[in-house]
């Protein structure tokens, strides 16, 4: 593990510190990294990884502090300034071409000193790959090759450039766990080169076996960096999560609790054929608040569409508990709508928030109608009830609109996400599931989308809740359901949990293989 | 056996006349939509490239009075005026879609009604501005523009299939074969096809995408509008009659889907449709005239059955080139 360091870093910080607006996203961060090192930057989502990358990699400009690269004090103001300095960053987004051959994009955009010559590119490409262990095939076109090909494509296209420094934006997130162990084959054989590798990643086991040093950033604030071999995963989620902080979210004890859904052994297989939900099983009582823990993308999204029928799954069955009949209902096989109807309302705030639920460019009204307007019993629209129903959720959400006409793009971020939680409130739904519901607001408007969660639970509405913030998932939830990789990792409870607690069972994913 | 080889090689010399504006349409058009430029102003271009090419032929004509025409002049200042008129249109379609992010269909519709309009204005109306009768006509420059090389008419059926044209009809095939030389083989059309694509990723790579699609625009149109030079100064013998030119601007448009975006096979394409476009006129159809009309439909027909083929196969470099038709623009920092 240890190589011959020498006394001038690859790298280094001094009190890099990026706002955007009035949000601090880095302060004050001191990293360094030598030649011939990994380093993995760990922290929770949003906790300011990818902004001090980006800081490095040109697409950001640090408001204070000072970088240095090999000693001297540099200036990186765009990412052809990072090129210049030999550094090279690996998007998660991977920026490609996809009827390009794998050669053609990875000489797009080199200076017009190069000579155009795809031969000579594409066996200096064969060069690179053998000598750290890459397979690719030169001509093969991206829109034919795996995430992993595509993702070499970009580690390539880096190294073609001639990059001394690589930074990798969560390479693994993407990857099956035989493909990551390739990766960091790879990694550590340009580690031997003298490369420095700076990696982002928020799995422990991954951090443990391949880095050399862990920074450990959190919130934006840099806790600390640490050698890997004098660490362990309790520690090292402990500077990732830090100490519970108390919220003051009010939560009253679940009464007279009753399944209301039932979620059996589900898989469920994404478009691009990866395994996102793993034998998946809990149940929902009503007049409870489930959270559901996790890092971004372990499968919360998919099992919500599999809940609301928006999704097929590959097995396993979903089992609503219909508290009006009595009945026991199977809900696969139903359309969304159906599903709907029984009362199970999912209330999705996407990372563009206007992406799934509401219309941008139509009024509050509109949207109400978009739920509604099977109802109407002419051929004319019944404009009336959407009309209260909207000015009845403006008063009583206290949205802050110049009316119901106003078209919803209009309203700030808060306020769209009260519309669309009021609407699928106004419905009177036995199921409640709200994803990310209060994503970028503010905390007024957050602390009045948990009084309504909570309202919904006491007139027991089965709620379930996808959050990030672990602090508000253990004041809010009563039990927390935590995910990781697609699999339940624990069920616990919202009022004895800690902290450390959930965060290792988000960080345990499956096959946390020591590669 | 050998009237038929001459009537073959007749039909297949009117057949590359008819094509050739079709040609230089598409060629122009597939470099503007490799650039994700979905230019439907084309027809309007090729119009405006015509009218300014007769305008400009007018003009020296007069300029030269009842002497001789100097046949470099004679052909030149037809030949600019036309790039010069098409090339202003693309770039105000240009400045309008990827300046002020416009959308590019209603765009180009709204150019290609402009341009038809323009076209019609002065064909029309210039030579009674001038005091004469009749239609705009330059019966003397176009004479220039359909001379063909001296040996055509000596070399019987083979002449007339090789040499029998006016040198747009050859200008058009190299510019096609250029055209597809820069695309495959060049820094430059690689770095056109990336801005097409993706020209996020072209940007990140840092190519100047509005200089691309810029360029690649303006000299796209500049090209289509030879079209319509080429249909006055030699297919129409240099006379303006008002809505001849038909709906060739949208056959071009149709030729470069059923190409698959290659202009080497837009060589070919266009050959075919213009044979197609003639062939009514090839059938005797006597009273019915149905069968006449159904001829005239094929080009189109076979573009959407071309469509549905590719369509179906999924291979994804015989698809348009990804974000045809989105503007782009960088993502605010």
């Amino acid at each position: 593990m240890s190589q011959q360091i020498s006394a001038v870093p690859a790298i280094e910080l001094r009190g890099v510190t990026k706002r955007f607006g009035s949000v601090v996203a880095n302060r004050n961060v001191n990293l360094t990294v030598h030649k011939g090192e990994i380093l993995s930057i760990l922290g929770e989502n949003g906790s300011g990884k990818t902004t001090l990358m980006n800081m490095i990699s040109g697409i950001y400009f640090p408001d204070e502090g000072e970088i240095f690269i090999n000693g001297e004090p540099a200036v990186i103001a765009s990412p052809k300034d990072a090129f210049d300095y030999k550094i090279g960053m690996i998007h998660q987004h991977f920026k490609l071409v996809d009827v390009f051959s794998a050669t053609e994009n990875i000489v797009l955009g080199l200076g017009k000193a190069e000579k155009y010559d795809l031969k000579d590119a594409e066996e200096r490409v064969v060069e690179i790959s053998q000598r750290y262990g890459f397979e690719v095939d030169p001509k093969k076109k991206i829109y034919t090759m795996a995430v992993s090909e595509k993702q070499t494509v970009e580690i390539i296209k880096v190294l073609y450039r001639g990059a001394d420094i690589l930074i990798l934006d969560e390479p693994t997130a993407v990857l099956t766990p035989q493909e990551t162990q390739k990766l960091f084959a790879v990694l550590r054989r340009m580690r031997e080169d003298g490369k420095s590798i700076i990696i982002i990643t928020h799995k422990l086991h991954e951090v443990l076996s391949l880095s050399d040093r862990v920074a450990v950033l959190r919130k934006g604030e840099y806790i600390g960096t640490v050698e890997t071999a004098k660490t362990n995963e309790s520690e090292l989620t402990e500077m990732m999560v830090g100490k519970k902080i108390s919220l003051n979210i009010e939560r009253s004890e679940p009464k007279d609790p009753q399944v209301r859904l039932e979620v059996h052994h589900v898989d469920c297989t994404n478009r691009q054929g990866t395994l996102v939900l793993d034998d998946v099983s809990f149940s929902v009582n009503s007049g409870e608040i489930l959270g559901i823990a996790g890092i971004a993308g372990s499968g919360q999204r998919e099992l919500l569409e599999v809940i609301a029928g928006l999704q097929k799954t590959d097995s396993g069955a979903v089992l609503y508990h219909n508290p009006k009949t009595g009945n026991v209902d199977l809900l696969q096989g139903k359309t969304p709508l159906q599903i709907r109807e029984l009362g199970v309302r999912l209330s999705f705030v996407p990372e563009d928030r206007l992406g799934m639920g509401l219309v941008g460019n139509m009024d509050i009204t509109d949207n109400m109608m978009l739920r509604s307007y099977r109802k109407g019993k002419s051929a004319f629209l019944e404009r009336k009830a959407p009309k209260n129903l909207a000015e009845q959720i403006i008063e009583e959400l206290e949205v802050v609109t110049p009316g119901t006409t106003t078209p919803v793009r209009r309203l700030s971020g808060g306020n769209v996400q009260k519309v669309l939680v009021g609407r699928e409130i106004a419905a009177s739904p036995t199921v409640l599931m709200a994803a990310y519901p209060v994503r970028g607001l503010d905390i007024n408007s957050s602390y009045t989308i948990y009084n309504l969660l909570n309202q919904q639970k006491e007139q027991g509405v089965a709620v379930i809740f996808v959050g990030e913030d672990l602090d508000v998932l253990l004041e809010l939830c009563d039990r927390i359901l935590v995910i990781g990789g697609g699999k339940v990792t624990g069920v616990v409870d919202g009022r004895t949990a800690t902290k450390e607690q959930v965060g290792l069972l988000m960080t345990k994913s499956e096959g946390g293989e020591q590669a | 056996m050998n009237e038929l080889l001459v009537f073959i090689c007749g039909f297949i010399a009117v057949a590359i006349k008819q094509g050739t504006p079709l040609l230089f349409g598409s060629t122009g058009e597939i470099l503007t939509e490799k650039s994700g430029n979905l230019n439907l102003g084309i027809p309007g271009i090729m119009y405006m490239g015509g009218v300014s090419g007769v305008i400009g032929a007018f003009f020296y004509e007069k300029a030269v009075g009842a002497g001789e025409l100097n046949p470099v002049w004679g052909v030149l200042i037809p030949l600019i005026a036309a790039l010069i008129g098409a090339a202003l249109l693309a770039l105000v379609y240009s400045f309008l879609t990827i300046t002020l992010r416009a959308n590019q269909n209603v765009t180009g519709l709204a150019l290609t009604t402009f341009g038809v309009g323009i076209g019609d204005f002065f064909g029309g109306s210039l030579a009674q501005l001038f005091g004469e009768g009749g239609s705009l006509s330059v019966k003397r420059s176009s004479t220039l523009f359909r001379s063909t090389l001296p040996f055509a008419e000596d070399w019987g059926a083979i002449g007339e299939l090789f040499f029998s044209y006016g040198f747009l009809v050859y200008l058009a095939v190299v510019l096609a074969l250029v055209a597809a030389f820069i695309l495959r083989r060049t820094r430059i059309g690689l770095n056109l096809r990336a801005v097409g694509e993706n020209p996020a990723t072209a940007d990140a790579a840092g190519i100047n995408v509005t200089r691309y699609k810029y360029a690649a625009t303006v000299v796209g149109g500049a090209i289509a509008g030879l079209g319509g030079l080429y249909y006055i100064m030699d297919y129409a013998y240099g006379t303006w009659s008002d809505g001849s030119f038909g709906d060739r601007g949208w056959l071009a448009i149709a030729l470069v889907i059923f190409a698959l975006w290659k202009p080497k096979v837009g060589i070919l394409g266009s050959f075919l449709f213009g044979a197609l476009y003639v062939l009514p006129a090839y059938i005797h159809y006597g009273e019915n005239r149905m069968v006449q009309y159904f001829v005239m439909m094929l080009p189109y027909v076979v573009t959407i059955v071309v469509l549905v083929i590719t369509s179906m196969r999924k291979k994804r470099e015989h698809q348009p080139p990804e974000s045809l038709g989105l503007p782009y623009f960088r993502e605010e920092r």
